[in-house]
């Protein structure tokens, strides 16, 4: 495997919700790809689809949940092919996760040792020693001390169960980890701490994120390269400082000045007018454009491709299908 | 530690509580409790049995603040007086006969139907949409709804009468003596299938149905998906992540259920001429052994609550989160 | 990739002219709408349907039973016949008319009970949530004990010594039933009152009274029903089980004085076996029609067992282990296990 190749191709991926009052189109013709040792970030406003793409990675949705098309390659092999045998193989020992809401992702009735254990016991067949040994080891890298081990989860604090939860999706050293809004529920000290130490980890181990937030400044921080969704769709992709710099997609201009820049001049923040659009039944042509201030007749009558509008940047946006000129506003330069 | 030691604060209020409601049970009367009582007896009675009753409710002619302490001290002390109708037997001989019974048939009936029941609930609800899925809730409701006795009446007529499979009546056949031999025990235990049969029918749809609910309710936690996440076979995921933690509010209704599937067991007992407490206490009442059904009523409340003890120290052990510190 | 047009402008305008009414409809449709749900559920039809019939039979027993109940109109234990539709009992008398006219007995004192319990529960259950406190912690003590202290054996008791008849019997079940609705109706109001409409009529000071009424009681009528159909099990089987030991008075006809006197009669060991079918099998039917419809009601207002119930119209076979992958053109279902 060349070292420049991708570890995750994940190919025109479509994930619909099968609910009563019909389909939910929730990812729709979707790609992007990771490569070896690269934090990939996903970012969006909430309900544009960016947990479903994490979960339908691993094949965890549950039902309504279907995959109805596209193609999700791990390093040669297609993970929607795959059978009972191979998911379970596949799963944790290739890509594991760490979950959105910590708080409910750990048995309680099991202690923290025990569910990092499980995990190791279960793909590696260590003994029950040596993989206490292990997760003990584990909690040290995550910076909890080894006698929680027999702790269960509500006896920990907030942070400590997320250090927890990161813990169990290192167990393994897997190739790919993805963090689903790791850190969201925590406070900004806690939060600045466990992204520090996952970074520091990452160097270490060398394991490629899929890293989702919509929290735009850590985004950037933590990120090589960023894809940001609408409603189901990606519409901007590049290296993280090229967002940051110079976005392109309307909608990603204005995620960009709805949070305070740290380090750039005083910008006012504008935001978004407007929600996001029910996924149901989402508007004709660009799906962003009832709430774009840019929409032209085209807008809503054709859905614009992603193409690419500066090296290595993708956006898909009508303005630069039409006359391929640069952008109108640029933020001011770091 | 806390909590169970909360839990028994809240049995020893019980226990006293169906102490004073048998106190004041037969003083709630119409009219002059001790008379009517007397008087349905219509001369029945030697007088040395009039006495022990007498006796045994506390009436004198003390007010009636101090009846209740010295009604009190005797039932803490284990004396409930003279059975009646078994008289001069003391009422705590005859329970001891029938309690063995009950608690038999009680722990067998109990403990397959819910064992049975939450494994049948936890595959209904790993394979849920399925046919069996689908056909098994309303079957199961339908079961239940038979009054114990029916099915019981049933289960007599058709297994014991017709098909002479199952003795009729009795705990064990009349031609043995209790010993710890072969014959006695599977005489025992083919005089227990019966009547435990028509409890487990009735019984067994409840637990299949709570376990398939909190079942599904708890398959969409988090947890269920991490642990699916991490490879883990499907075995370990339904019982180590799902059912544990399923079982929980299932186990709280348990002590509920309890007191149902004892009523119906009583009823039961009846049905098949089986000497348990259910059937004594029914003879009790039409016999108007009034010391003997009210030491069967306390029997029975403390059986209940000592099996709710152990169902609470049983989750104690299953739910770390109440063990507290 | 293209999409046909629709005209923004139209959507825009039916977007603002479906608020306004949409607002009011599904306050109303939050409160009730378990109740449209529950006509279109096939499970909770069969158990309306099962319950009216009975309704239907006891309102109008003396017009459908052609024989007195309590009278001696041929020979003992005759089969079913043209005649005796249900054959007759040990004492000669119809079985039909005593089934038909037990209904009456027996329904009375089932929804007799089952209204006089809720009401307690009610009354118990909402004091106890809605004000807290020690005034909970007494009520709930209280409705546990009552809880834990088994039903039957106090019942058998209550009966050797109080006056037998239906009256005592809906009472003496109604002091004993009340604490399971209770329980239920005093979680629900605990959880009611930290939402947000409640405690906004708390801070502006409307009257306790209002607020338990109006607020909280409209918002647990699923709950309510649902419990008082539960009571109504209880009573039904209750009173049964008491009748068939002698316990009620057994000269009034009700489902369990028939099989009371089905077993003093020896029905069974001469095979008669149509002396405790038939009110054996209304026991369990009324008590399955309950059932169904509070099973129905679960399935309806449990969001998660709804959103299952909803999934069986997609889904047939579903497994919680991979997502499916189906891929609309090509093959049908590649399903992953
Ligand atoms: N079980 C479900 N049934 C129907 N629709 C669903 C279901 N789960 C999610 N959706 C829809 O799918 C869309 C994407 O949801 P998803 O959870 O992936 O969003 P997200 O980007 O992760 O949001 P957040 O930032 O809030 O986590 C949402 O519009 C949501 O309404
Ligand atoms: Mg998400």
């Amino acid at each position: 495997m060349q070292p420049n190749e991708a570890l995750l191709t994940v190919d025109d991926l479509c994930v619909e919700y099968r609910t009563p009052r019909g389909p939910v189109r929730a990812v729709d013709h979707v790609s992007f790809s990771i490569a070896h040792g690269e934090v990939f970030g996903l970012a969006g406003e909430s309900g544009s689809g960016k947990s479903t793409i994490a979960h339908a990675i691993m094949r965890i949705l549950h039902p309504p949940a279907v995959i109805t098309g596209g193609h999700v390659n791990f390093s040669g092999d297609d993970v929607l092919e795959m059978d009972g045998d191979e998911l379970a193989r596949f799963r944790w020992r290739d890509v594991s996760m760490v979950f959105q809401s910590a708080m409910n992702a750990l048995n309680p009735v099991m202690t923290i040792g025990e569910q990092i254990c499980d995990v190791i016991q279960c793909h590696l067949r260590l003994s029950k020693a040596d993989s206490m040994d292990k997760a003990a080891h584990l909690l040290d890298l995550v910076g909890i001390e080894r006698s929680r081990l027999a702790a269960y989860p509500h006896q920990l604090s907030g942070g400590m169960r997320q250090r927890a939860v990161i813990a169990i999706a290192l167990a393994l050293n897997p190739p790919l980890m993805i963090m689903d809004e790791p850190t969201t529920a925590l406070d900004v000290v806690v939060q600045k701490e466990i992204l520090q130490q996952i970074s520091d980890l990452k160097d270490k181990m060398g394991f490629s994120i899929l890293f989702i937030t919509h929290d735009m400044s850590l985004m950037v921080e933590f990120s090589d390269r960023i894809g940001i969704m609408y409603a189901g769709e990606i519409v901007e992709t590049a290296d993280a400082h090229d967002v940051f710099n110079n976005p392109q997609h309307p909608y990603t201009r204005g995620l960009m000045s709805s949070f305070p820049s740290l380090v750039g001049p005083k910008v006012k923040l504008t935001g978004i007018p407007g929600s996001p659009p029910d996924m149901g039944k989402p508007p004709s042509g660009c799906r962003f454009h009832p709430r774009c201030d840019q929409a032209m007749a085209i807008c809503s009558l054709q859905r614009p491709a992603l193409r690419e509008v500066a090296p290595v940047h993708r956006a898909a946006c009508h303005l630069y299908e039409l006359t391929g000129v640069t952008p109108r506003t640029e933020r001011g330069t770091l | 530690m806390r909590y169970v030691l909360r839990r028994i604060g809240f049995y020893c209020v019980a226990a006293w509580a169906s102490l004073t409601l048998n106190f004041l049970m037969p003083r709630l009367m119409p009219g002059d409790p001790a008379s009517t009582i007397f008087a349905r007896y219509r001369g029945q009675l030697r007088p040395e049995q009039l006495e022990a009753m007498k006796e045994a409710f506390g009436f004198n002619d003390a007010p009636l603040i101090e009846q209740y302490f010295g009604y009190l001290s005797h039932a803490v002390r284990g004396d409930f007086g003279i059975s009646i109708s078994a008289f001069p037997s003391p009422v705590t001989t005859v329970i001891g006969s029938g309690l063995i019974w009950t608690l038999l048939i009680g722990i067998t009936a109990l403990v397959i139907s819910f064992v049975l029941g939450s494994m049948l609930g936890i595959i209904s609800a790993w394979k849920r949409g399925s046919k069996l899925d689908n056909i098994f809730p309303p079957l199961l409701i339908f079961l239940g709804s038979f009054p114990f006795f029916w099915l019981a009446m049933v289960a007599l007529y058709v297994l014991g009468f017709k098909a002479g499979w199952f003795p009729l009546r009795h705990a064990y056949s009349d031609r043995l003596t209790p010993a710890f031999t072969w014959p006695f025990i599977s005489s025992v235990i083919s005089h227990l299938i019966l009547p435990a049969l028509s409890i487990i029918l009735v019984s067994i749809g409840g637990w299949v149905l709570g376990m398939r609910n909190t079942m599904i309710n708890v398959l969409g936690e988090d947890y269920i998906t991490l642990a699916s996440a991490k490879g883990l076979s499907t075995r370990r995921v339904m019982f180590h992540y799902a059912a544990r933690n399923a079982l929980l509010p299932n186990m709280t209704a348990f002590g509920m259920a309890l007191g149902f599937v004892l009523g119906g067991q009583i009823i039961v007992e009846t049905v098949f001429s089986y000497p348990g407490l259910g059937y004594l206490l029914i003879r009790a009442v039409s016999n108007l052994d009034y010391p003997l059904m009210q030491g069967i009523f306390l029997m029975i409340t403390l059986a209940v609550l000592g099996a709710n003890l152990i169902v609470d120290l049983l989750y104690v052990r299953l739910d770390p989160r109440v063990r507290g510190s | 990739m293209q999409e046909h047009a629709n005209d923004p402008a139209a959507l825009v305008l039916s977007e603002d002219k479906a608020k306004p009414t949409s607002q009011p409809a599904s306050a109303f449709a939050a409160r009730f709408g378990w109740l449209i749900a529950i006509l279109r559920n096939p499970k909770a039809l069969i158990g309306l349907v099962i319950m009216v019939v009975f309704v239907f039979t006891a309102a109008f027993a003396p017009v459908i039973a052609r024989h007195d109940p309590n009278k001696f109109v041929g020979r003992p234990h005759q089969a079913p016949s043209a005649k005796h539709w249900f054959g007759t009992t040990g004492q000669g008398k119809d079985v039909f008319s005593q089934t038909v006219w037990g209904a009456r007995t027996s329904l009375m004192v089932g929804f007799g009970t089952g209204l006089l319990v809720t009401l307690l529960g009610i009354i118990m259950g909402m004091t106890a949530g809605y004000f807290g406190g020690w005034i909970d912690d007494v009520l709930s003590l209280l409705t546990n004990v009552v809880l834990i202290i088994p039903g039957t054996p106090l019942l058998a008791i209550m009966a050797a010594f109080l006056a037998p008849g239906k009256f005592t019997i809906i009472l003496v079940l109604s002091v004993i039933g009340w604490a399971w609705p209770a329980r239920v109706l005093r979680s629900q109001t605990l959880s009611l009152r930290t939402k947000d409409f409640v405690a906004s009529s708390i801070v502006s000071g409307e009257g306790h009274f209002n607020i338990i009424f109006r607020e909280i009681l409209p918002n647990m009528t699923s709950l309510i029903v649902s419990g008082m159909f539960g009571s109504i099990i209880y009573a039904i089987g209750a009173e049964t089980g008491l009748s068939f030991l002698g316990l009620t008075n057994i000269s009034d006809v009700t489902w369990g004085s028939n099989l009371y006197w089905a077993q003093n009669n020896a029905g069974l060991l001469v095979g008669a076996w149509w002396t405790i079918v038939p009110s054996g099998l209304c026991v369990a039917l009324i008590a399955f029609a309950l059932a169904m419809i509070n099973y129905a009601m679960d399935e309806i207002t449990n969001p998660r067992l709804r959103a299952e119930k909803e999934l069986s119209n997609v889904f047939k076979q579903r497994s919680t282990l991979a997502t499916p992958v189906v891929r609309a053109a090509k093959r049908g279902v590649a399903d992953g296990r």
